[in-house]
């Protein structure tokens, strides 16, 4: 990874322009031809660096409804509950943290009703006695963007 | 209101788009509509905030930040809002939420931050916990990604 496409990250992950030749917009910005932001944005996909390029989308104003929810999984029994709590689609982002309560996911349906109910089912496939829900009450940031230059102003 | 239409559109934007000179023009081509129509929608989208954006997701490990911590404070109600903004306005806060607190987890403000190992973490977050003054936080590091996808909406 060189400077220029350190650059790109930065501009990707914070917008892909909404016209007709995305690419040539990013290649002015960098002074590179379009071509060669072709050529670097394939080579980045394919080492992996890059996991998805498409629309990033607000899920409350879709009308779904989402949770973040913490449980306590002893450790021998991690995989077998990562394994049913990563069955649900709806669970988007599952982390294993370091703390008492160790597993981290979120949750995302198109109601409150299915929310619970899915929260409920996990509860009781999983037998843990105890799984917090913690919904967002107000954001203050999202911004998803890794940061590979301090000072770059287009950050 | 999202017509059958739009759920088409947002369901295919939700997948990767080709990193090809007219990418949108390949999805207007799939879907039947021409390349200004759908444009145009994803324009509409972005004004009216369903659309955040279009944008590239990183593999963050892969992109060499390694240190992801999730650090839950505690903050007097009445503090709450000047607070969440003022840690929002940190560079390396990435993610900054009002969260319920759940019986005795009695934690109310969620910020990520995600950098390239712990040390560079940590003296972030001593930064910010030495700004707003306050010892009522906890650092959670992710040991590991269980699940990471997108979520699909209209599936």
């Amino acid at each position: 990874m060189d400077t220029i496409d350190k650059k790109l990250l930065n501009l990707m992950q914070n917008e892909i322009p909404i016209d007709k030749r995305p690419f040539k917009i990013l290649s002015e910005k960098l002074l590179i031809t379009e071509n060669e932001v072709l050529k670097r944005v394939n080579k980045l996909k394919s080492e992996g660096i890059i996991r998805r390029i498409g629309g990033i989308f607000n899920s409350r104003k879709i009308g779904y409804t989402s949770t973040l929810c913490a449980a306590k999984v002893p450790v021998n029994k991690i995989n077998e509950v990562a394994a049913c709590i990563n069955e649900y689609c709806e669970v988007t982002h599952n982390y294993l943290r370091e703390d008492e309560y160790n597993m981290w996911f979120t949750v995302i349906t198109h109601s409150q009703e299915s929310l619970n109910d899915i929260i409920k089912e996990i509860k009781e496939k999983t037998a843990l006695s105890e799984i917090m829900s913690l919904p967002s009450i107000k954001l203050f940031k999202v911004k998803v963007a890794l940061n590979f230059q301090g000072d770059d102003k287009n950050d | 209101m999202i017509d059958s239409l739009d759920k088409k559109i947002i369901r295919r934007l939700q997948e990767d788009i080709s990193i090809t000179a007219t990418p949108y023009k390949e999805i207007s081509d799939e879907l039947n509509m021409t390349e200004d129509e759908l444009i145009h929608k994803m324009k509409t989208y972005n004004e009216t905030g369903i659309l955040k954006r279009i944008g590239a997701i990183l593999y963050h490990r892969k992109a060499g930040f390694n240190a992801n911590a999730m650090v839950v404070w505690k903050i007097d109600k009445e503090k709450l809002d000047d607070t969440g903004k003022y840690m929002a306005s940190f560079l390396e806060v990435s993610h900054c939420y009002e969260r319920q607190p759940c019986g005795s987890w009695d934690y109310n403000l969620y910020t990520m931050i995600h950098q390239r190992d712990r040390e560079s973490c940590n003296k972030i977050i001593e930064n910010i916990a030495s700004a707003i003054g306050t010892e009522n936080y906890k650092v959670l590091y992710s040991i590991k990604e269980l699940k990471k996808t997108s979520m699909k909406y209209f599936k």
